[in-house]
């Protein structure tokens, strides 16, 4: 009872800030897909909450920080369907939220953008990689905390170039997403020092993902598709798709090793960080929601604990007034990568450190050391400021 | 004058009696490395439960305690056989931990479940638990013991306890990630390190308000390089010691400006720091190098380097001479 008249009094006193002593309600949307999408192996198969688990864990952190503060946030989820309008679910979660975490395709993410941008909402980008989100498509009340293609590609260039692995045998998958992460790869490659020595493309004819005697033709395909390459060191993979690259390691013609999307993977998170303390929000996560935590959850974690730290630090509510600071010069946040994140003032994307990781453990931690810049390091990964496109408005 | 620093420590190795030990938890090679400071050289290495971190002497100094994170639990080390002799019950993953003056009660960060844990010491069990912010980690004693500081990492805020009721009576919000509070010995301020934030916030604990910053600025180094953790505060108040991490330097801070006078480039991410009983020498644990660095205090030198085990973390420092 007391609960349920908690949750519109804390409303209005969101809005108006009137008594310190009565506790305000922060309202948090999460807006993904209904669904997920299949992958090559089973253990990668994300789970129905991939995303809004991390959220959820972020709202209880927010809360135990919250109860020292008068502050109590609460989460609404919203799943769009095949066919439902993703303006209509946003504008619909926007009436009792002021922030809203999106794990959505950039298209959507974009009509969402435009819809809320009068209704003051703050969104937050904790899927889309897409850079053109933050370049001639960057919008002014999105902030991303997904990490860019070039973000990752460049991390994974650094971690290749300074093992000395600088001859790279490129494969592409046909699909538009792995043709952009083949942009990124090339241009890291050039930055960086590295030779892409050939490209190959591996056609996407269909199929399930999912067979009863697999591996066998598996084994006989992989390596014929590896043959003949020229001289190489490391065989990168840009399978966004998830058609082929997990079926590489251990199967090419050479006995290389394979980087990209299979093998060594570069990654926001991953389930094996234990540096920094992580291993304290791991087993929280684990704890809460009984799987363990993706780069996805951690996004989206990272978004919702963001809001929390603008909410402790301005001591408010407000969604303008925690916008603003979260968009101001003072702001950065903890997220157990050993340093320090910020937002590009340019383009609002999240700064972090990216893991490059191999499905068991971090093998490292990108930008490499040696891979130097006037302002921060963490600006060595994707496109900086000189090069942005972004205007933001 | 670096000579000169030297010839005064072997002076000091030439008379035994003057003779300090120190004990060090390391963290990766689950063991604990007693340092005699006569002649500066690692004595004895003393096998532990997993990942040893927090670590310090009981008041008597005849056990130290060393936090085992990964075991759950709290051991204590005979001082004397330099063996582990028993077990206490803190709660789930312990990282840091403080006592009262009269050494009667231990209270244990736990970073998991965040609360923390109260312990009788003299029984040797669990008194109850207190529920404090997000991965509860600093913890130190008024002077007066009416106070328990606790400092919580992901929540950002020192907790003012009421020690008797064991009641939350502040919380001060601090710069991200506060690993490490250190009050004055005159109890007029109390410094809180903040590892992310790259700061150390002065409180005033009577009004619970930050009254100051200590920041730093290492010429060639990035502002993220710069985490400090460690605190030392000499006992005239006068001169803090501030361990700055994977800056791989310890701040001198003027106590009176919060200003820093001069950075000692020490081993590699230092950790921790412990002075010897007569405040003329500071031993730093230095994580990634796997040493610990011997701080001259007077002539804020770096005087030597002893190797230890994989990943020092904390360091005490036993309260008499060597026996």
């Amino acid at each position: 009872m007391i609960r349920w008249l908690l949750g519109p009094i804390g409303l209005c006193l969101a809005a108006a800030q009137a008594l310190a002593a009565d506790p305000v309600t922060i309202g948090v949307g999460y807006l993904g897909l209904a669904g997920t999408r299949s992958t090559l192996s089973l253990v990668e198969q994300p789970a129905e909450n991939d995303g809004v688990a991390g959220a959820k864990l972020a709202i209880e952190d927010n809360n135990t920080t919250g109860k020292f503060l008068g502050q109590r946030f609460a989460l609404e989820e919203h799943r769009i369907r095949e066919g439902e309008d993703p303006v209509q679910a946003a504008t619909a979660l926007a009436e009792h939220n002021g922030f809203i975490v999106a794990a959505l395709p950039a298209d959507a993410l974009l009509k969402v953008a435009d819809a809320l941008r009068d209704r003051g909402t703050l969104l937050f980008n904790a899927g889309a990689i897409d850079e053109r989100l933050r370049e001639a498509d960057c919008r002014a009340n999105v902030i991303h905390t997904a990490p860019t293609r070039s973000m990752l590609a460049d991390a994974l260039g650094q971690y290749l170039v300074w093992k000395k692995w600088s001859r790279w045998l490129l494969v592409v998958g046909s699909h538009d997403e792995d043709k952009l992460y083949a942009d990124a790869l090339r241009r890291a490659a050039a930055r960086f020092g590295a030779k892409i020595v050939q490209e190959r493309t591996f056609e996407d004819t269909g199929g399930a993902r999912r067979t009863d005697s697999g591996v066998t033709l598996i084994q006989r395909q992989m390596p014929v598709f590896t043959q003949q390459a020229p001289a190489y060191d490391v065989l990168v993979a840009a399978d966004e798709s998830e058609v082929f690259a997990a079926y590489l390691p251990y199967r090419t013609w050479d006995p290389r090793p394979v980087a990209g999307s299979a093998g060594l993977v570069p990654r926001s998170w991953d389930a094996a960080q234990d540096q920094w303390g992580a291993t304290q929000m791991q087993n929280r996560f684990i704890k809460l929601n009984a799987r363990r935590m993706t780069a996805l959850d951690m996004q989206a974690w990272t978004a919702v604990r963001m809001i929390g730290e603008a909410t402790s630090r301005t001591n408010s509510g407000e969604v303008k007034k925690v916008t603003d600071f979260i968009k101001g010069p003072n702001f950065e946040v903890a997220a157990f990568k050993g340093t320090r994140l910020t937002l590009r003032d340019w383009n609002l994307q999240l700064r972090q450190p990216i893991l490059l990781v191999d499905g068991r453990m971090v093998v490292s931690v990108s930008p490499q050391e040696g891979f130097l810049h006037q302002v921060s390091e963490l600006d060595t990964l994707g496109y900086d400021r000189p090069e942005s496109k972004c205007k933001l408005k | 004058m670096l000579r000169a620093g030297l010839l005064s420590g072997l002076v000091l190795a030439a008379a035994p009696a003057h003779g300090f030990i120190a004990y060090v938890s390391n963290e990766k090679s689950n063991t604990v490395s007693v340092i005699d400071t006569d002649g500066w050289t690692v004595t004895k290495t003393i096998k532990v439960g997993q990942r040893p971190r927090g670590i310090e002497f009981t008041r008597d100094g005849k056990f130290v305690m060393v936090a085992v994170g990964d075991d759950d639990s709290i051991q204590l080390i005979d001082a004397r056989t330099q063996a582990v002799v028993d077990t206490l019950p803190s709660g789930p993953d312990p990282e840091l931990f403080t006592q009262d003056a009269a050494g009667k009660t231990l209270y244990v960060a736990n970073e998991n479940d965040n609360t923390v844990t109260v312990i009788d010491l003299e029984k040797r069990a669990r008194l109850g638990d207190i529920q404090v912010g997000v991965e509860p980690e600093g913890m130190t004693v008024s002077p007066d013991g009416k106070t328990l500081i606790n400092t919580s990492e992901t929540t950002n805020m020192a907790h003012f306890i009421d020690t008797a009721s064991r009641q939350i009576v502040a919380n001060v919000l601090v710069d991200a990630r506060p690993r490490f509070a250190c009050y004055k010995h005159d109890a007029s301020e109390l410094w809180v390190s903040s590892e992310i934030g790259g700061t150390v916030s002065i409180v005033d604990p009577g009004k619970h308000e930050v009254i100051g910053k200590v920041t730093f600025e290492i010429p060639g180094l990035r502002k993220e390089a710069i985490q400090p953790v460690g605190i030392g505060m000499t006992k005239d108040d006068k001169t803090a010691f501030v361990a700055l991490g994977p800056a791989n330097r310890v701040a001198v801070v003027d106590t009176a400006t919060h200003k820093v006078t001069k950075y000692l480039l020490v081993g590699q991410r230092v950790w921790h720091m412990a002075f010897t009983p007569d405040e003329k020498y500071l031993l730093t644990t230095n994580g990634v190098s796997n040493d610990v660095s011997v701080i001259d205090v007077a002539a804020q030198k770096v005087i030597k380097t002893i190797q230890v085990g994989e990943l020092p973390w904390g360091i005490t420092m036993a309260p008499g001479i060597a026996p």
